[in-house]
């Protein structure tokens, strides 16, 4: 294509009325250019002729410009003729019945109001958001002891692909994850014990530590993280293909048909898990107490069996189904709040990690009041 | 081609077009001319490589062999920038609409204008808000998601944002699939008043027999991997080859005919 020319414009008195003449490329490219000469353009005449005879190239964009034009000019009460421009008449026409009569606005300005609104509104919704989790979390139980009562209805397949994902998968980091904490705790633990001489209650510290909160606390942050992330994401999927849709109308219902098996995977696998990376904080805790204050392993175990009642792992492990429950409901209960399109998934996997994590947290405080008040 | 009359002004040129995905071939040795100006059907049963063939053209595919030109600019060999230049004067509508999600109709309209025109924003909303008029779409589906309009307004609005720059040439593909008659039957007659006013050429992959009839100029039959025949709706039924007999003489055809006339 040949390059033409940036448009002009001039306005040109003649016989006593205004002629407005156009040249050049009127496309959308060259708008910026031409813009403000076409709004200042302003014949005082009565009678205008907008002359585009030396318009070889004109699109949406020109004809829209045109058409402005001529609108503001018959508002102010003038007579507007459109002259040379036989190629171009059609898309003009177009145009103008297309041009809507209020152009968009922009969205309301957040002033001090909308800033009051929004917490009402977001006070209601998070309000809304409870009830509709807990109703939720409801239906999880009552499929849960349907699968109780009748032990046929257990969709096999379903749950082992899931306790495979959910355990098995996760068994190599929750290990190392273990073994890491048991050997910052040791070290920790050594250079500050070593100033009161007081090496050999580094096995406490670790024992009780790991047992009672972190081996467990950890392995559940990690696994809503890693699996918490995946329910969401699968299941938000299925509800944006319709395909939660397409099982309700065959009879199945979703929460038994998806939940269920999720939420069982992760009552099972999650305490074993806890006890893999409670297994593992010790290894590397008694490990760390031996390279750095030698206390030898022979000693660790003999100390740990001696000092460390079995009441700390049962603290600990009481906990983990619990935390697993806590994770599945709100994986599938943020899934199945997914809504339209594929940026509702990512929002709600983003949530549904977030307020796994901190509900994680959040129940393992009231546990320790609980358990600090019965005194175990 | 036999029937390449020199006055035409061929805008897109494909030849020798070969495409292949593993050892199945799709297209061999395919030659197609687009007309300036024209409305051009390509049809074919499943697996032909329609789609195959659009996203070709317009580079979402890299094909095995073979020169595709569009508004003279070889576009497999041309360097990056003169690509992008081609690159803003056509649109591409795809099947489902393919709007940016996160972005409302307005906004996705707009996104082409920002990258490639220097506007001010208030110049890109009002021209926004015409092409979104113009595809006939109620101003109120401005502000709205693409996941709160219906299945033919996201076409629309899909075809507004092809629209957006002024294309030369506008790629639809399945545009009437999913489309109750009625809308089936506004947005033909959409894409036919468009043609018109912005004298653009339209490249569409159909299967919609009404579609055929009364739009396009031309139609162009994918079979036996290349372009079978092409040529205007009524030499159709004359070709002497199954498919292209099923298709344009079976039951559906023939009604689609009796509409097509009494609607011209």
């Amino acid at each position: 294509m040949t390059v033409l020319g940036a448009p002009d414009l001039r306005v040109e008195p003649q016989d006593g009325r205004a002629v407005v003449h156009v040249s050049g490329a009127l496309l959308t490219a060259y708008l910026a250019d031409i813009e403000a000469a076409f709004a200042q353009a302003a014949p005082a005449e009565k009678h205008v002729q907008i002359d585009l005879t030396d318009v070889p190239a004109f699109d949406t964009g020109g004809a829209w410009l045109v058409s402005q034009l001529r609108r503001r000019l018959q508002q102010g009460g003038a007579e507007v003729q459109i002259a040379g421009a036989v190629d171009h008449l059609a898309l003009l026409e177009t145009v103008t019945t297309a041009t809507p009569e209020v152009t968009p606005q922009d969205l309301p300005e957040h002033g001090r109001l909308e800033w009051v609104a929004n917490i009402g509104r977001n006070l209601v919704f998070g309000w809304q958001d409870a009830l509709s989790l807990v109703s939720f979390l409801g239906q999880t139980l009552v499929g849960l002891a349907d699968i109780i009562v009748r032990p046929h209805k257990v969709r096999w397949a379903s749950l082992v692909t899931h306790m495979q994902d959910v355990g098995f998968n996760a068994v190599p980091i929750i290990a190392l994850m273990g073994f890491l904490i048991g050997v910052v705790l040791g070290f920790q633990g050594a250079s500050q014990l070593q100033q009161f001489g007081a090496e050999v209650f580094v096995v406490e510290l670790i024992g009780i530590s790991v047992l009672r909160e972190l081996g467990i606390l950890l392995t559940a942050i990690i696994v809503a993280g890693r699996s918490g992330s995946a329910f969401t994401a699968s299941v938000g999927s299925m509800k944006v293909q319709q395909e939660i849709d397409a099982m309700q109308t065959l009879g199945l219902d979703p929460v038994r048909v998806l939940v269920v098996p999720r939420v069982l995977a992760l009552l099972i696998m999650l305490p074993l898990l806890g006890f893999v990376a409670n297994l593992f904080g010790l290894f590397g805790g008694a490990l760390m107490s031996w390279v750095s204050l030698d206390v030898n392993p022979g000693m660790f175990v003999t100390r740990l069996h001696d000092n460390i009642a079995v009441k700390h792992l049962l603290v600990g492990m009481v906990k983990a189904p619990f935390f697993a429950l806590v994770i599945g409901v709100v994986a599938c209960w943020q899934a199945f709040q997914v809504q339209g399109s594929s940026t509702s998934v990512g929002k709600r996997t983003t949530s549904s990690v977030v307020q796994g994590i901190f509900l994680v947290i959040a129940l393992d405080a009231l546990f320790s009041i609980f358990f600090a008040q019965l005194g175990v | 081609m036999k029937d390449d009359t020199p006055q035409r002004d061929a805008i897109i040129k494909v030849r020798g077009l070969r495409n292949q995905f593993g050892p199945q071939v799709v297209h061999d040795n395919l030659d197609l001319n687009v007309w300036r100006g024209e409305v051009l059907g390509i049809v074919g049963g499943s697996g032909t490589g329609k789609s195959v063939l659009l996203r070709t053209i317009v580079g979402l595919n890299k094909p095995a062999a073979g020169t595709i030109e569009v508004l003279g600019t070889n576009v497999l060999t041309a360097p990056e920038e003169e690509r992008r230049k081609v690159e803003t004067r056509w649109g591409v509508a795809f099947q489902d609409g393919a709007l940016f999600s996160s972005l409302t109709v307005l906004q996705n309209v707009m996104a082409p204008m920002r990258e490639h025109l220097k506007l001010s924003t208030n110049l890109m909303k009002e021209l926004g808000a015409l092409k979104i008029s113009l595809v006939g779409l109620p101003q109120l589906a401005c502000d709205k998601l693409p996941s709160e309009l219906s299945g033919g307004m996201r076409k629309r609005a899909a075809l507004a944002r092809a629209l957006a720059l002024d294309p030369q040439i506008v790629f639809l593909d399945e545009p009437t699939a999913g489309l109750d008659p009625v809308g089936a039957a506004a947005y033909d007659d959409l894409i036919g008043e468009l043609q018109r006013s912005l004298g653009i050429t339209v490249f569409m992959v159909t299967h919609d027999l009404d579609s055929l009839y009364a739009i396009c100029d031309r139609i162009a039959v994918l079979a036996e991997k290349r372009v079978l025949v092409e040529g205007p709706i009524e030499t159709m039924t004359d070709v002497d080859h199954p498919w292209v007999q099923e298709y344009f003489t079976g039951p559906r055809a023939r009604a689609a005919q009796v509409k097509g006339i009494g609607g011209a």
